[in-house]
This record gives structure tokens, C-alpha cells and sequence, in this order.
């Protein structure tokens, strides 16, 4: 069996693969997505947070997205500075919008959720301050393609600055809990098993899945959009020269 | 071992003399810290409280600023292509350049850190740690901030991009070094913070020139 980023760093294999896998993905996460939120309004109100419970679905997904993409990025990236993998780097190059935007989305909804839960828009908590480096990560990943003219060169320096993020985050994930922690636990993957009602972990589950599918498919098309534009450069190269 | 040293005395007669060397960082820093009480009210109470912290912070913001003459110059005059044909391998050649750059810079900076928590109001038992914290942490900046100066070699707005990509990678040493100074005008034990922050510094070291040599390989490709 080959291995998936084998079969897949052929660019004529991948864009036939993403030609049904980009829609397939879509239509997962649209289907997922309406009935993971159809469970998350019919569950019944926390005793403690009240309505406001149901921000934890779209919120917890989309952070638990914004360290996932990272993980993606940063393999991408890997393989992109190793292999010079020209399909590789068009994959770090995609994910960077779409992990910073999962990025924003959680910071975004954690700050709605806190203001009734805590009084408050934002605290300097551990876990909303690495959220928060990891979004400015993000963004230094997009000023750092955005000022180099030459693409060869952004694309190699990018990866190098999502590896050395790579080696970093940890280390300030864990050194900013260090510094002080309110946030609550997890309560998902714990050892005693999941500290929640099914009520609320259904449609957490499947909400999710439903992010997962959506950033399958956004991912699969936005690499799609680099390489027709890279092709499209390529001939306007050639035509030029001709 | 003379082609080391050699290149040791370049970089740092470089970093001490050209563009007002220390001086320039250390009026900076003097700078910030005199506009802090301007800021937030004199009350020697309130200034007391954030003294150790706002010297720290402020010492970094200083480090952030002598990154541009890291690489940006040698790489301008081709210097830097040089080097990568030297006979020493271009990880000891960045090593040996943020060696250079803390030895200029940051060492000055680390001896006006207490300084400046002095005349912030911070208590007199802490200054000591005030120093170990910005020599050592002023290390962690200069491996740290090399990675973001070599990568943002030819780019436009160099200098700026060269703090967006920094800052986030600053995060642990503020932390470590300004909890250590915290715990200890708080009375608590101050080692685990200063051990971490020694940590991180040895690991910037190790691990820094890895990403500057790549980075410099691929601006001069």
C-alpha cells in the first residue's frame, strides 16, 4: 500500500483525488455541521452557563482546529524544506489563512462566551494567551510570504519560520501555564473518560467532524486554486519566452 | 581557531562601534523606561508594583532593536556570501555573529537593567537577579531574534517583519524571567523561574544557528 503523502505528491494523482475528495468533504461538513448544530439547540440549558453552553460547540472545535492545522502546516512544511516538494509548499501555503482564521473563530467565540460566564471580554488566562500567540504566529507566517518577492525564497522561509514555531509552541503552551492558569481543564480527553453529558458531547462530536471535513475541503480547494495559479504562471513564463 | 576568533573580534568591534553600537540600545532602553512613569502616574506604590516587569519588558522591546543590523548589512555588501564560503560552517559563523551582537548589546543592556529597576522603585534585594535575568535572557533575545533577522533578510519593511515574527518567539523568556523576579520581591523561591529561563537560553543557543544558517542559505540562494 502506498502511503497517503506518497500517492499524493504527484500533482496529476492529487488534483484528479481533489477533484472529488474537495466537494465529498464539503458535502460531509455541510451534512455533519446542520446536525451537529440541530442537537446543540435542541440540548437542554447548562445548570451553570444557561444558553450561552452552546458556544462550547462551535468554540472548542475551532480551537481544537487551530492546533490541528498547525500540526498539518508544520508537516507540509517539513516535507516542503526536505523533499523540496513544490505541491507541498502549496499546502503550507494554503493552510496558513485557514489555520489563522480557526485561530480567530476561537478567540472570537471564547471572548463572547466569557463575557456572561466571567464578566469579562478577555483575561490573561493560559490557555487564551497561547491561543493568542498561536494566532500571531499565524499572522507572522502571512506578513513573512506577503514581503518576499521571490516565491522560491518566501516559500522556504516560511517553512523554516513554521518549523521553528513548530519546535516553539510547545514550549509556550506549557511555559504560559506555567504563568497562570483559570481557564477551565480539559474535560473531553481526560482518563477517567469524557467529563460531560452525551447531551452536549453528540453534538460536540459531530460538529467537530464537521470542521475536520470542512478544512479537508478547504484545504484540498485552496491548494487546487496554487496550482492552477502556479500553472497559469508558468505559461504566461513560457508565452513570454516565446 | 584564529579564523573563530578573527570573525568573534569582526562581529563584535562591528556590533560595539558602527551606528552608535551600545549607546543607541541603551538610550532606547533609558527611553522607555523614563516614559513608564510618565504613563502610568508617578505614585511610588503603583511604579514599585510593575518596576521588576516593566524593566524586563522593556529590555526585550531594546534587544528587538539591534536584530536589523544582524544580517541586513553583510548581507547588503555581500559579506555574508563570504562567510558561507568561509571555511567555518554557517551555523558557527550565526552562532558567533549573536554571540558578537550580545556581547555588544546586550550585555551593556543587562548592566543597565538594574539601573533602570532602581529608579523604577524596585526593592534593592532583587537587582542581582535583574542582571542574571537580562544576561541571560538577553542571550535567548539575540539566538531568538537571529532566527527573525535572517529570515526577513531581502524582505520589504525588513525590520518590521522582523519584530512580528520575533515577539511571538519572546513569549517564554518574558514569562520565565519575569516570574522569577516576581517571585522573588514577592519573597517566594525564584530558581525555578531562573533555571527555565537558563533552560530556554541554552536551547536558543543550541537550536537557534540551525534556523539562521538555513535561513541565510536560503536568502543568498
Amino acid at each position: 500500500m502506498i502511503p497517503v503523502p506518497a500517492f499524493l505528491s504527484n500533482p496529476e494523482r492529487f488534483m484528479a483525488f481533489s477533484r472529488w475528495a474537495a466537494p465529498l468533504f464539503g458535502g460531509i461538513a455541510v451534512l455533519l455541521g446542520l446536525a451537529g448544530l440541530w442537537y446543540g439547540f435542541t440540548a437542554p440549558e447548562d445548570y451553570q452557563h444557561g444558553d450561552t453552553v452552546r458556544i462550547m460547540f462551535i468554540h472548542v472545535p475551532a480551537a481544537w482546529m487551530s492546533m490541528f492545522v498547525y500540526v498539518c502546516l508544520a508537516v507540509a512544511s517539513f516535507l516542503s524544506l526536505v523533499f523540496r516538494h513544490a505541491l507541498a509548499d502549496c499546502a503550507a501555503r494554503a493552510a496558513v489563512p485557514i489555520g489563522a482564521a480557526f485561530t480567530g473563530l476561537a478567540l472570537v467565540t471564547g471572548s463572547l462566551w466569557g463575557e456572561p460566564m466571567w464578566g469579562t471580554w478577555w483575561v490573561w488566562d493560559a490557555r487564551l494567551t497561547s491561543v493568542l500567540v498561536l494566532f500571531l504566529v499565524y499572522l507572522a507566517l502571512l506578513a513573512l510570504r506577503a514581503s518576499l518577492d521571490d516565491e522560491l525564497k518566501a516559500a522556504r522561509a516560511c517553512a523554516i519560520l513554521a518549523l521553528v514555531g513548530a519546535v516553539n509552541l510547545p514550549i509556550i503552551h506549557w511555559s504560559v501555564n506555567w504563568w497562570n492558569t483559570l481557564h477551565q481543564g480539559a474535560s473531553v480527553f481526560t482518563k477517567s473518560g469524557p467529563a460531560m453529558t452525551s447531551d452536549y458531547l453528540i453534538p460536540l462530536l459531530l460538529l467537530s467532524l464537521a470542521y475536520m471535513a470542512a478544512f479537508g475541503s478547504l484545504w484540498l480547494v485552496s491548494i487546487r486554486g496554487e496550482v492552477w495559479r502556479r500553472r497559469a504562471d508558468a505559461a504566461a513564463q513560457r508565452l513570454a519566452r516565446a | 581557531m584564529s579564523a573563530l576568533s578573527a570573525l568573534f573580534g569582526r562581529e563584535t568591534s562591528l556590533a560595539w562601534g558602527r551606528g552608535g553600537g551600545p549607546l543607541v540600545s541603551v538610550g532606547f532602553y533609558a527611553g522607555v523606561a523614563t516614559l513608564l512613569p510618565l504613563a502610568t502616574g508617578p505614585e511610588p506604590d503603583r511604579l514599585a508594583a510593575i518596576a521588576p516587569g516593566a524593566a524586563w519588558v522593556a529590555l526585550a522591546l531594546a534587544a528587538l532593536l539591534s536584530l536589523d543590523r544582524l544580517f541586513e548589512r553583510d548581507f547588503e555588501d555581500g559579506a555574508l556570501d563570504l562567510m558561507v564560503h568561509s571555511s567555518l560552517p554557517l551555523e558557527l559563523v550565526c552562532a558567533i555573529k549573536c554571540l558578537g551582537q550580545w556581547v555588544a548589546t546586550g550585555l551593556p543592556l543587562a548592566l543597565a537593567a538594574p539601573l533602570a529597576a532602581l529608579a523604577l522603585g524596585a526593592q534593592p534585594l532583587i537587582l542581582p537577579l535583574v542582571f542574571g535575568c537580562a544576561a541571560v535572557g538577553g542571550l535567548a533575545f539575540a539566538f531568538m531574534g537571529g532566527i527573525g533577522a535572517a529570515l526577513s533578510l531581502g524582505a520589504r519593511r525588513g525590520g518590521l517583519l522582523t519584530a512580528v515574527i520575533v515577539l511571538p518567539l519572546f513569549v517564554p523568556p518574558v514569562i520565565f524571567g519575569g516570574g522569577a523576579l516576581d517571585s522573588l520581591s514577592n519573597g517566594l523561591p525564584w530558581t525555578a523561574g531562573f533555571a527555565l529561563l537558563c533552560a530556554y537560553g541554552a536551547a536558543a543557543l543550541a537550536l537557534g544557528p540551525l534556523a539562521m544558517a538555513a535561513a541565510c542559505r536560503n536568502a543568498l540562494s
